[in-house]
């Protein structure tokens, strides 16, 4: 989290005749993303015609454009104003989250099942996943890995891959960030609500499907309900929980707690414990252990 | 006012233009692939731009219709039947109630279309009737279709009559070996220039994996420029930090394994990408099927956005003949 990471030239580049990728820096920090989520913010408060979507994303972001209403080059242009105006880092900027505890089973058995058979496509086919992300980031065992996994909140910096998909990225300093590669190449299969971890970012699977991220535990409750059956999404009108900007705190439970969690979800009455809160990135860049101290004890009490 | 599936065919959803606006939080498009077979079918039928029709893979459905009717089948090239006698294809064809379309054996091409007047009636979710069955939403049920389904039909057909037919020149043809325009760029940097050479003189084969999330390939391996990884990335080359992608780009995890996004894409993760199919050539991929080849031909944005025009003013010139 320097000053130079926030201050490196910005590529502006053409996804095809429909998309728009502009990547802030080729490597995650907050004041990065922070920058990449005002300019985003300003694009869409600007209503430009031919403007079809918005995606903020890490350290980047990508706008889909309508070409036949407003071309691709003019397209850059704005976005290379609203980056001059912007500013290197919105010192004012707020984002408006919720704190939310997510239980979480790491080392579980239907992510183990599902690793095991797709060794092949692994760095290190002889180990585990979490074995294996244990001994790059230099821990002594996989247990103080899984406590570092769990011992501080995340921010959500980006959503997608499918509909509800949080991208996750602690909020410690950079020397105590995970950092683990994808898998070699992607697998075919991953069990629904597995908990991956992919360069510095967790993730939680809402269905099951392809992936290529580190299989390194299990969420017991959904993220996604496309029915929207239970509170959570039924009240908001959403078949995703989870939003840009959301804190997440990743919270260790046993397998007893896993099943409880499940029996409420079967019962359709699950529901997230959450707050609200106002995030701000100065604040928590001064002090990163302070605030996510205050933010827990806005949680939990 | 419905069609009876009796037979669905292999893998047969109901699609429209697709569900925009929520790409941010994960939605691809979904809609159908091969948008100029969906949109003149739609247009033969006499249907507004935007009605749902069926589109299936490799194996036509049977279907039967409970009402007088008009449909059209369109895309792939394949022999459709009703109550066993041949029909034409890009071209309206009037059904009786209690009368059966049936397919014969997949030509060329892979995706055929049904469109019917009126169009298919299923709810809006998020402002499509889309299927995304890769979590199960949209759609019929958020599947594809089962034997025994019962599809309801819009009743705003306009009154059309039988007959009405795509110019024969206009009519795609499906060589085994499609060429697509690529816009090279995004992470391109990442693979040396003999490898992104190599990803365009290669003549790839589509392997078994390829549906409408997207398509896997294989032909030749390339290699990643050696670097040290940016934070965020992970430590395998073909890693970057995660970001958008767009539907239509490439992405080659492990190099050996391209990867071209469709409508049903992952709208977003952490490997590198090398560059963008045009929009319009997504049609053509649709019509590929496993053992087919592919050629990316490269283009800049000028030349992607003339392919777009080139291919948008001929399904618009072909709308307003059949309007």
């Amino acid at each position: 989290m320097t000053a130079t990471e926030a201050e490196t030239e910005t590529r502006y580049d053409h996804g095809g005749d429909e998309f728009v990728y502009v990547e802030l820096s080729a490597a995650m920090s907050l004041p990065v993303h922070f920058r990449s989520l005002a300019i985003t913010r300003r694009l869409g408060e600007e209503a430009i015609p031919g403007v079809e979507e918005i995606c903020p994303s890490n350290a980047s972001y990508m706008v889909r454009v309508d070409p036949d209403r407003l071309h691709p080059r003019d397209l850059v242009r704005e976005l290379q104003r609203i980056e001059d105006e912007v500013g290197s880092l919105s010192d004012g900027l707020t984002v408006a989250s919720r704190i939310v505890d997510v239980p979480i089973m790491l080392n579980d058995p239907w992510t183990h099942e599902v690793l095991m058979k797709f060794r092949d496509r692994h760095q290190d086919p002889t180990g585990t996943d979490l074995d294996y992300g244990a001994r790059i980031n230099g821990y002594a065992s996989t247990e103080d890995f899984i406590d570092a996994l769990a011992a501080s909140p995340y921010l959500v910096t980006m959503m997608g891959f499918v509909p509800g998909l949080p991208w996750c990225f602690q909020l410690v300093p950079r020397e105590r960030q995970v950092e683990v590669p994808k898998y070699v190449r992607p697998r075919t299969e991953t069990p629904e609500r597995a908990f991956g971890f992919g360069g510095a970012f967790a993730v939680i699977y809402p269905v099951k499907g392809a992936g290529g991220y580190q299989l390194f535990g299990s969420a017991p409750a959904p993220i996604f309900d496309g029915e929207q059956r239970l509170p959570d999404f039924a009240e908001n009108d959403s078949v995703v929980f989870f939003q840009h900007g959301d804190v997440i705190n990743y919270r260790r439970v046993d397998r007893e707690e896993y099943d409880d969690v499940r029996a409420q979800v079967d019962a359709g009455t699950w529901r997230y414990s959450y707050q609200e809160l106002e995030f701000s990135p100065s604040r928590f860049l001064a002090d990163p252990d302070g605030t996510n101290a205050a933010m827990k004890e806005v949680l939990y009490g | 006012m419905t069609i009876r599936v009796q037979d669905p065919g292999l893998e047969t959803t109901v699609q429209d233009t697709g569900r925009l606006g929520y790409y941010s939080i994960g939605f691809p498009p979904s809609g159908a692939l091969d948008s100029f077979a969906y949109h003149v079918g739609n247009a033969l039928v006499g249907n507004e731009p935007g009605a749902a029709a069926l589109e299936a893979v490799y194996l036509g459905p049977t279907l039967e219709f409970t009402v007088d009717t008009v449909v059209a089948v369109t895309g792939a090239d394949i022999p459709a039947f009703v109550d066993g006698e041949e029909i034409p294809t890009w071209e309206s064809v009037a059904v009786s109630s209690g009368s059966v379309l049936s397919f014969g054996q997949l030509r060329a091409g892979a995706r055929p279309y049904v469109a019917v007047a009126g169009g298919i009636d299923v709810p809006l979710y998020y402002g499509s009737r889309s299927t995304y069955t890769l979590v199960g939403i949209g759609g019929f049920q958020g599947r594809a279709l089962r034997a025994g389904d019962e599809l309801a039909l819009g009743s705003d057909a306009r009154d059309v009559k039988a007959g009405r037919r795509l110019e024969s020149g206009d009519v795609p043809v499906h060589p085994s070996t499609a060429e697509v325009h690529l816009l090279v760029g995004l992470h391109s940097y990442r693979l040396t220039d003999d490898s992104l050479a190599r990803f365009t003189d290669t003549e790839w084969k589509v392997t078994p994996d390829a549906n409408r999330v997207g398509y896997r390939f294989r032909g030749a391996e390339l290699e990643f420029v050696p670097r040290e990884q940016p934070f965020g990335a992970g430590s395998d080359p073909a890693n970057v930090t995660d970001c958008g992608y767009p539907v239509g780009s490439v992405q080659v995890p492990g190099g050996v394994e391209p990867i071209v996004l469709l409508q049903d894409a992952v709208t977003g993760g952490g490997y590198a990408t090398l560059g963008t199919v045009v929009s319009v050539d997504r049609d053509r991929l649709a019509q590929t099927k496993t053992g087919d080849r592919t050629r990316f031909v490269p283009v800049d944005l000028d030349g992607a956005l003339e392919v777009r025009r080139d291919r948008l003013g001929a399904l618009d010139r072909i709308r307003s003949a059949l309007a």
